[in-house]
């Protein structure tokens, strides 16, 4: 533990020193989640009009939806991202040799190697949201436990999706792309799941577990019956994370170098 | 005749070079999901509230967002940026056509290669929702068409305006990804402006955003076309085209990349 610890400070100071040579970044990133900010919430605004809403989701209930979907596209920005484009850079200059042959685990290697702070506006606004929302649903403070916890596991499951998508540039190389269809599918996000129509709700919670990652903690914070999805969530998570650590272990075998 | 042989030879070209990245363009074109997202979430909505436009209507206008999005795309600054950084705009500096060209040859010949793909996609659509079918007129057709051609003259003038930055800063995507914000949020994509309330849509057809997708879009499915939907983006394609002119000018003065 004390290692992961010593070894995740170093290769984030590391990384932070070269992010900060771009410090207008700093000024962009934070109009941008500023600007996002108020479009979405707007956008969001659009289906409530005419006193309509969503199956069981008010505009308040919806704004948890909306700060939990910018709270994870900025820890995206921060750790998931940054690090998915570092691997395929990796197999296609053929320095993934080099990670392969150090003494740490490949695939923590590859996941925490890179930080980015510019995703850090989205957090900060993301969990102004939720707070602003929970307190004008006046959410019970004993389901905060539970919300965290199915927060931490919305993350897992996300984190094992951007992972499993890095591994494939093992065989295909340039995954850019393929980033970007992950991308607009976790869009849905957004919006409660149950905004959806049926054929929807089955997609994106049995094939892209979307579900799970917005509105199940949501659920589980404004204390909706939610407890049996919560389960869920837990077998999905763990699934989710030991398939992506066999998919990688997977694709690495298939690893031919470029130097060797 | 010298334009015209300039102009094949050019489409040629990259025609070629697109070929070769045919699976990519495949995961570009699924990518833009965005569209069937919101169609899913307004379809419902549509449903259950009282909102201007009927289910099946929404179904319609969200399948031509993604068709006009497929026509309309472009990603010149990014192209640019990576030249400027690279040094590779040196070599074309010194050839005998505007090295505006290049991007040109490469995003028309784009269009062509990534049709295929738009055609299965709509095929698809149709057979999962044959409630929407629907044969637009010839006029309708060609009033789409050209809109689409001025939205996309319009997008790609604006973008390589900004993609001038590149002269100045590393960082000139930065700027193209606050607009895009904007764009995601107000042209259309996300809902359609019918939805819009009256006081931001009014302040809205002022800026270039719906223009380039909700305008052309309403087109096709039968709206009259007014004098405005040409006048407004044709002025800021004015603005725009003057500021790429100057701003070329001045940043050309100052390029000292590599070979230059």
């Amino acid at each position: 533990m004390r290692d992961l610890l010593r070894i995740l400070s170093r290769f984030w100071r590391a990384s932070l020193a070269a992010e900060l040579e771009y410090r207008v970044n700093f000024v962009f990133s934070t109009l941008n989640a500023a600007l996002g900010l108020v479009l979405g919430l707007f956008a969001l605004s659009l289906f409530f009009q005419n006193g309509h809403a969503f199956d069981g989701w008010s505009f308040d209930a919806s704004l948890v939806v909306y700060g939990l979907f910018t709270t994870f596209s900025g820890i995206s920005s921060v750790l998931f991202v940054p690090n998915l484009s570092r691997v395929v850079e990796h197999v296609d200059k053929g320095t993934m040799d080099f990670v392969l042959l150090k003494p740490v685990d490949s695939q923590l290697f590859v996941s925490t190697r890179n930080f980015s702070p510019w995703g850090l506006p989205d957090i900060a606004l993301g969990l102004g949201v939720i707070g602003y929302a929970a307190r004008r649903l006046d959410v019970d403070p004993g389901h905060v436990p539970a919300a965290l916890l199915a927060a931490l596991l919305s993350l897992i499951i996300l984190y094992s999706l951007w992972f499993a998508l890095a591994s494939t540039s093992i065989w295909f190389v340039k995954v850019y792309n393929a980033t970007e269809v992950l991308r607009g599918l976790l869009d849905a996000g957004r919006l409660p799941i149950a905004a959806y129509p049926a054929g929807y709700r089955v997609f994106f919670t049995y094939v892209v577990p979307v579900a799970f990652l917005t509105s199940v903690p949501a659920d589980v914070l404004r204390g909706a019956d939610a407890t049996s999805w919560l389960a869920i969530e837990v077998v999905v998570a763990v699934l989710a994370f030991g398939l992506s650590r066999a998919f990688w272990r997977l694709s690495l075998r298939s690893y031919t170098s470029a130097s060797s | 005749m010298t334009f015209l042989r300039r102009a094949r030879a050019f489409l040629e070209v990259y025609y070629a070079y697109m070929l070769v990245y045919r699976s990519e363009l495949l995961l570009w074109a699924l990518a833009m999901s965005l569209p069937f997202i919101s169609m899913g979430a307004w379809i419902k909505a549509a449903d259950t509230g009282a909102f201007p436009l009927a289910p099946v209507e929404f179904g319609r206008y969200f399948l031509v967002v993604y068709l006009v999005r497929q026509l309309t795309v472009v990603w010149v600054v990014w192209e640019f940026e990576y030249d400027i950084v690279q040094g590779r705009l040196s070599p074309r500096l010194l050839q005998p056509a505007d090295p505006v060209w290049h991007y040109v040859g490469g995003h028309v010949a784009e269009r062509a290669a990534r049709l295929p793909f738009t055609v299965v996609i709509v095929a698809f659509f149709f057979m999962l929702y044959p409630e929407a079918w629907f044969v637009p007129s010839w006029t309708e057709t060609v009033a789409c068409l050209a809109l689409s051609l001025l939205a996309w003259v319009l997008r790609f003038v604006l973008q390589y305006a900004f993609a001038m930055a590149a002269f100045w800063t590393e960082k000139a995507s930065s700027i193209e990804g606050l607009w895009q914000i904007g764009f995601l949020f107000l042209s259309g994509v996300v809902a359609p402006l019918a939805v819009f309330p009256e006081a931001v849509r009014e302040v809205v057809l002022y800026t270039p955003f719906p223009y380039l997708i909700d305008v052309p879009v309403r087109a096709l499915l039968g709206a009259p076309i007014t004098l405005r939907d040409v006048l407004i983006p044709g002025a800021w394609l004015l603005v725009a085209l003057v500021a790429q002119r100057l701003a070329w000018r001045a940043g050309l003065a100052r390029y000292s990349s590599m070979g230059a």
